[in-house]
């Protein structure tokens, strides 16, 4: 569904990412794990086209992305939750879900996708004319995710949805993310929390200074020594 | 229901706009407004203009611009040469039309390189523009230089009245709509505005072309109230005197700019008589409600009729 070639992205002189290749197939949840600065967020953007790669190409569903401006690649199906949930503050919690549909113009799906966002988030249903700002951290993340699934994604790039939670939210936000996958969308995850980023994952891979370094299904990754070693805590 | 509401509210707003007209019509015949506080009163209403259209920018879009004073100045000065080259009001007209058209390519060409910069940066270069702009004006032959030009007077209130509500309906318009929202997400978050798919440099370019627009009818308005017009009136101080009504307005709140835009020209015109203090208390005033209220009068609410007129029980 989603394959990426030999990605390479600069910043300045910086080689952020190097020679990337990845691939994330229908229904799947892949994660990629890896400490900070390894270049997980750089992929990411990279991918929703918010930054240009300087070689290498991003092809969806089929068709290549590579150059495709961030604005089409939603519109094809591809849609980001960005790191540290980034919500409009200053809107209601009702008119933030309604940015998500923002390029969409069918109101009776989006009415419709809308009580799908409320199912999942009762939390949010009940907030729905408080301020953004007002919610708690979780609640923000959950804002965050349900404004991405009002794009009607086909794919789901999550970066780093478990930062600043409690451990029992975390939880919570992963059953989520399950629950968005089972109903048929697929997952990118990107997380530092690799114990749980492997639990939930099908395939995954490990990134380090813009390298893939290890990849395999979320079971052997999770297993394995070089992993236990170096993200899982011994 | 909600649509009769909505028709409702907007049949007060009329009621309380040409109750207004008509006040001041009275007021003047009855020679309580002098000539005097008619000035006070145009000048007034051509600040609510280029407070709202800046608001647009820095307030709803979230985009630092100090070169406001630019964009009235090309106003002034189209509506100006325009009224020295054809009869009265025509000229007039077609210099406000010139000016709007003027000032659009130029926010267009401005925009476009500038609205890649942040904060300061973005303010620092709209600053560079404005004055630009007035320095080509000072050295160009049509306008006459530093001198200026002496224009009669063709625009009363009246005419100012009309082109300030539409203004302001053109402003409501804008930001009530899809690409109003947009722009919103794009002050609230750049990158989770790109992240849903809105394509932020045209969102800003949009608004910045727009309130620039507006600002030339302000300025055109002010060439035909004013009768002189000299560079030195569209500098850098201009563009700030806009910034400080919409900062005590409030950022993001038109009904804000519009008070703000009121009370301080009321507090101008009270301190015109101790010249020598005059900057000094104003300068205490502002310095006082912003630490009173430091998101300005009304911060980012609008006064809306609606709840006016539903009194206490709605609100909370």
């Amino acid at each position: 569904m989603l394959k990426i070639n030999d990605l390479n992205v600069h910043y300045g002189v910086i080689h952020a990412l190097k020679g990337i290749s990845i691939e994330v197939n229908e229904g799947e949840i892949v994660s990629l794990i890896g400490a900070n600065g390894a270049g997980k967020t750089t992929l990411l953007h990279a991918i929703s086209g918010l930054i240009k790669s300087s070689s290498g190409n991003i092809v969806f569903n089929g068709e290549d992305i590579t150059k495709k401006s961030a604005r089409d690649i939603v519109i094809l199906g591809l849609t980001q939750v960005p790191e540290g949930r980034r919500i409009f503050s200053g809107m209601s919690v009702e008119e933030n879900l309604l940015m998500g549909a923002f390029l969409r113009k069918d109101k009776a799906e989006i009415q419709k996708d809308l009580e799908n966002v409320y199912s999942k988030f009762p939390r949010l249903k009940e907030r729905l004319k408080q301020q953004a700002q007002t919610l708690s951290g979780g609640e923000q993340q959950m804002l965050a995710m349900g404004r991405a699934l009002m794009a009607k994604p086909k794919i789901l790039l999550l970066d780093e949805p478990s930062m600043g939670l409690s451990p029992l939210l975390v939880k919570e936000i992963f059953n989520i993310i399950q629950e968005i996958n089972r109903q048929g969308t697929t997952i990118l995850l990107v997380e530092q929390n690799a114990k749980m980023a492997l639990a939930i994952a099908n395939r995954a891979y490990v990134i380090e200074t813009g390298n893939i370094v290890l990849s395999g299904s979320g079971k052997e990754l999770a297993d394995s020594e070089e992993v236990k070693k170096a993200y899982l805590g011994g | 229901m909600k649509k009769n509401q909505f028709t409702f509210i907007n049949l007060c707003w009329l009621v309380l706009i040409v109750f207004i007209y008509f006040l001041i019509n009275i007021l003047i015949s009855l020679g309580v407004l002098n000539a005097v506080y008619q000035t006070v009163l145009v000048t007034v209403m051509i600040n609510i203009i280029l407070a709202i259209s800046l608001n647009m920018i820095i307030g709803i879009t979230g985009q630092f611009s100090l070169g406001h004073a630019g964009f009235m100045a090309i106003g002034a000065y189209s509506a100006g040469v325009a009224l020295k080259l054809f009869s009265q009001s025509t000229g007039f007209y077609m210099g406000i039309a010139l000016g709007m058209f003027f000032s659009g390519i130029m926010a267009l060409i401005v925009a476009i390189p500038t609205l890649r910069l942040k904060g300061d940066y973005l303010a620092i270069a709209t600053l560079g523009f404005g004055e630009i702009i007035r320095i080509i004006i000072q050295n160009m032959k049509v306008t006459n230089g530093a001198a200026g030009l002496v224009l009669t007077k063709v625009a009363d209130w009246k005419i100012v009245f009309v082109f300030l509500i539409i203004s302001i309906l053109i402003i409501l318009f804008f930001s009530n709509s899809a690409i109003g929202r947009a722009c919103i997400s794009v002050r609230e978050d750049e990158i989770a505005s790109e992240t849903m798919g809105i394509n932020t440099t045209k969102y800003k370019i949009m608004a910045f072309v727009v309130g620039a627009v507006i600002a030339s009818i302000a300025g055109a308005l002010y060439a035909g109230s004013f009768y002189v017009i000299k560079p030195d009136m569209f500098s850098f101080n201009k563009s700030i005197d806009i910034l400080v009504i919409v900062v005590f307005g409030g950022m993001g709140s038109f009904t804000g700019s519009i008070l703000s835009a009121i009370i301080i020209g009321i507090i101008n015109t009270a301190l015109q008589s101790f010249a020598g203090i005059r900057t000094i208390a104003y300068g205490i005033i502002l310095v006082m409600i912003m630490i009173f209220r430091p998101k300005g009068l009304l911060g980012s609410y609008e006064f809306k009729l609606s709840k006016f007129l539903k009194g206490k029980e709605e609100n909370q």
